[in-house]
């Protein structure tokens, strides 16, 4: 048995390493700062044959993911990855992917989006893309990146779900961490090779998504909304093996730090969310009983697992890094406040927008946030 | 020699009682490029009446494995099945001769929205046959213009009768350099069986373009469709050429006009025919903007003439 | 193991008729009249539905279309487009 490899690498080379492992067969791919490090990585590793697979070099994001649903249409194991405006500019045929049930897996490098322009990271992107029927998972460390697109080629091609691994620009896609890799055995016993039960195939032609009377289309709807949610347990399933295999955990559904006896629950996403464990630790100093819960998966959002996970009358103050326009603050909040409502009534949620377009959020600002909500 | 009807092969891709229009052109053309393509090939669609014609889920009135994609996507999608059936193969996982994957897609779905992905497949030259079948308006929508509109060609967004002329798309996609481009006519079916059997076994982007005279959108009796085809080109609104690796070869009836064996029929006879222009032959203006019309026919035959004798 | 909902994606499979029995959109039937029929195969490409029989000439009255394009293209007049009852 070959030992696993620990080598300090970026979130975006990562992200590349992760698609080598996943042994993927199609990647088109556009740049777009700060996600063109993974595009670069991996056109680098298909041209010098360290990956067996296809890059196109699209001539846009649109085409970026019209390649990627047809590969996978045609029965491959497809990836590519976006930012901010890319993300957007894709928007039509994400719905595409999902309603059509293509389990293509994709990297948003989290970026603000235009205008004005900005480079730097907020959850915008992501989270304007909630409603395209996609299961999305955000991450907090270079590991976890790693960790997320395997697990999420497993569940994408067990429930025919497109899944979007969402992670910080800059934070994490340009700093070196250090990351384990596990032996490529291990790998391929935890993802088996894509065996589509249909493709696009001339030896038994079908055709996909004709026109579609509102008798058949209601029920493709419902079905994927049910599948949606079916995806929990298969998440929880990908990370307990993911485990089990290669002994590595990031959380499965979510992801919690000193949470069991916390009154004060930070509720964060992605690399601002590792921070906060240090603002935790900063507030039981002072002597608050602070803890953290970090949802590792945004959609389906994982109600059940959050109303258990939270202890008896805890203020949660959901930092939301993205705005929910036409309500105060965030999106997070909200989504959270609709599943406590009539479950939880002894939780109280408060609220605060920050770190918009790149704005440092350090441990001690953090801290200080909380503390300044307590009186909210 | 053109390959004559007798001999062409009694495969049938299009089955019939699909939901096209009486007498439509698109399924006309359809037809033979299925004789030419063989079973072993994967189409993909873009919003259109070939979509509309299809059949609803779960019936398909087409008998190839057929995918609906995105309206700006048929360059870009079909470049995604061709590479993942390709390493697929590669990989172990196809056996047998590669399907070759077309695109069927309108005048809107290549000249206009579709037209940055398939620029850039182009410029990939990958393994794809893009067809486009053109009725010269966005039929599926109720007939509006697009860039293949001829001048003068009432639209129901062109209300007074289109006031620029068509561009030359099959010519833009020869000056991407690809190994193959055809113009073809449903009234032609032997040279269009021909130039899609070429296509077909020639490596990389191929472009292929039909003109469909569609009675809808045109406005003439839908048994005239391959007449109205016909008078396309031998008045010169419409040449067939063809190009293998950029040297271009117009085939009859147009390569007579082009040499000036035979003149281009006036258009006024093929203007008259349908009412998507005779409105206009109506107005107080008329002899202007039939000028206009043909001058615009004269001078993409005098450019074409021109632009054949380029072979570097 | 897939977890999915049964018949969850958009399929749908190859069959006559996928737009009905289009038979029934004819105001005018194609009658062909087989003595003047010299088994050119004219009819046959052009029909648009597919529903001429190349060898005889012989009209599958489900799916046509009554276009007349067959008429229209018979170079010897065999075809006459004959109005339905
Ligand atoms: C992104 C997008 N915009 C607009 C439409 C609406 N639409 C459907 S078909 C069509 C026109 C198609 O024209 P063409 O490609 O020429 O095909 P035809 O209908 O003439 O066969 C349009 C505008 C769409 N489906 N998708
Ligand atoms: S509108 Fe024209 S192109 Fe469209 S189906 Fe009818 S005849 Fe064919
Ligand atoms: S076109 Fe006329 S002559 Fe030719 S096969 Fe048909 S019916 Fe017979
Ligand atoms: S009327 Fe039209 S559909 Fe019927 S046989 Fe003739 S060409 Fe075919
Ligand atoms: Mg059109």
């Amino acid at each position: 048995m070959k030992a696993a490899q620990v080598t300090m690498e970026t979130g975006a080379h990562a992200a590349a390493l992760a698609v080598k492992s996943a042994r993927v067969d199609v990647v088109p791919g556009y740049p777009i700062t700060p996600q063109t490090s993974i595009m670069e990585a991996v056109a680098e590793m298909v041209e010098n044959g360290e990956l067996h697979a296809r890059f196109i070099p699209v001539e846009g994001e649109h085409s970026a993911m019209a390649a990627a649903v047809a590969a996978s249409a045609a029965g491959a194991r497809v990836f590519t990855a976006t930012s901010a405006n890319g993300l957007l500019y894709m928007h039509e045929v994400l719905h595409m992917a999902s309603g059509g049930r293509l389990p293509v897996v994709m990297c948003n490098v989290n970026r603000g989006i235009f205008a004005p322009w900005t480079l730097w990271a907020d959850h915008q992107d992501s989270m304007a893309q909630r409603d395209t029927g996609w299961i999305q998972y955000h991450c907090s460390s270079n590991q976890e990146v790693f960790n997320t697109i395997l697990q999420a080629f497993r569940v994408a091609e067990q429930i025919n779900i497109p899944v979007m691994v969402n992670f910080d620009g800059f934070t994490i896609s340009h700093c070196l961490m250090p990351l384990t890799v596990p032996p490529q055995e291990e790998i391929d016993r935890f993802l088996p090779p894509h065996e589509p039960e249909w493709r696009l195939d001339p030896a038994h032609p079908s055709s996909f998504s004709n026109v579609t009377n509102a008798p058949e289309y209601a029920p493709f709807r419902q079905m994927l909304s049910d599948d949606i949610m079916a995806a929990i347990p298969l998440v929880k399933q990908a990370a307990q093996e993911y485990k089990d295999i290669t002994g590595m955990w990031d959380g499965d559904t979510i992801d919690t730090y000193r949470l069991e006896d916390a009154e004060v629950v930070a509720f964060a996403v992605n690399s601002m969310a590792a921070e906060l464990r240090l603002s935790v630790d900063i507030l039981r100093e002072q002597g608050i009983k602070a803890g953290l819960l970090r949802p590792r998966l945004y959609l389906p959002f994982p109600a059940e697992d959050i109303i258990n996970a939270l202890p008896q009358n805890a203020q949660v103050m959901v930092l939301d890094r993205n705005y929910n326009f036409g309500h105060p603050g965030g999106i997070l909040a909200a989504e959270l406040k609709s599943v406590l409502f009539g479950r939880r009534n002894d939780i109280t949620v408060k609220n605060r927008v920050m770190g918009i377009g790149g704005i440092d959020l350090t441990r001690r600002f953090m801290a200080d946030e909380i503390r300044a909500m307590m009186d909210d | 020699m053109t390959t004559s009807i007798k001999q062409l092969p009694d495969i049938e891709q299009v089955l019939s009682g699909n939901g096209a229009c009486g007498g439509c052109p698109a399924t006309m053309g359809l037809r033979v490029v299925g004789k030419a393509l063989g079973s072993n090939a994967i189409m993909l669609l873009t919003p259109s009446c070939a979509v509309a014609s299809m059949g609803m889920t779960p019936k398909l009135g087409y008998n190839w494995p057929c995918i609906n994609i995105c309206f700006a996507s048929a360059g870009s999608s079909a470049s995604g099945i061709t590479h993942a059936v390709e390493i697929m193969q590669e990989k172990g996982r196809l056996q047998g001769e590669l399907p070759t994957v077309f695109t069927w897609t309108g005048d809107g779905g290549t000249y206009d929205i579709g037209f940055q992905a398939l620029s850039a497949a182009a410029e990939r030259n990958d393994n794809i046959i893009h067809f486009c079948y053109n009725n010269e308006a966005y039929s599926n929508t109720g007939v509006q213009r697009s860039g293949a509109t001829p001048r003068g060609c009432f639209t129901t967004t062109t209300p007074t009768g289109k006031r620029q002329p068509k561009k030359n798309l099959a010519l833009l996609m020869l000056e991407h350099n690809i190994p193959y481009v055809a113009t073809a006519n449903v009234a032609y079916p032997g040279d269009l069986y021909d130039k899609v059997v070429k296509a077909k076994n020639t490596p990389g982007t191929k472009y292929i373009e039909i003109l469909a005279p569609c009675y809808l959108g045109w406005q003439f009796d839908m048994s005239e469709t391959v007449q109205m085809s016909r008078a396309a080109v031998r008045c010169g609104a419409w040449l067939l050429w063809e190009a293998e690796n950029g040297k271009i070869n117009f085939n009859n009836p147009s390569a007579r006009i082009i040499s000036g064996k035979k003149a281009a029929e006036p258009v006024d006879e093929y203007l008259m025919n349908q009412g998507r222009f005779n409105r206009l032959l109506k107005g107080p203006d008329a002899t202007q903007r039939i000028a206009e019309i043909q001058g615009d026919i004269d001078r993409e035959i005098a450019f074409m003439r021109e632009r054949a004798k380029i072979t570097v | 193991m897939k977890a999915v909902t049964k018949a969850y994606r958009p399929i749908s499979w190859p069959m006559k008729g996928a737009g009905g029995d289009t038979g029934t959109w004819r105001t005018h039937r194609p009658v062909v009249d087989i003595q003047k029929c010299t088994k050119c195969q004219i009819c046959w490409i052009y029909c648009p539905e597919a529903v001429i029989d190349r060898e005889e000439s012989i009209v599958d009255y489900r799916y046509c279309k009554g276009c007349g394009v067959c008429a229209a293209e018979c170079p010897t007049g065999a075809i006459s487009m004959v109005k339905e009852e």
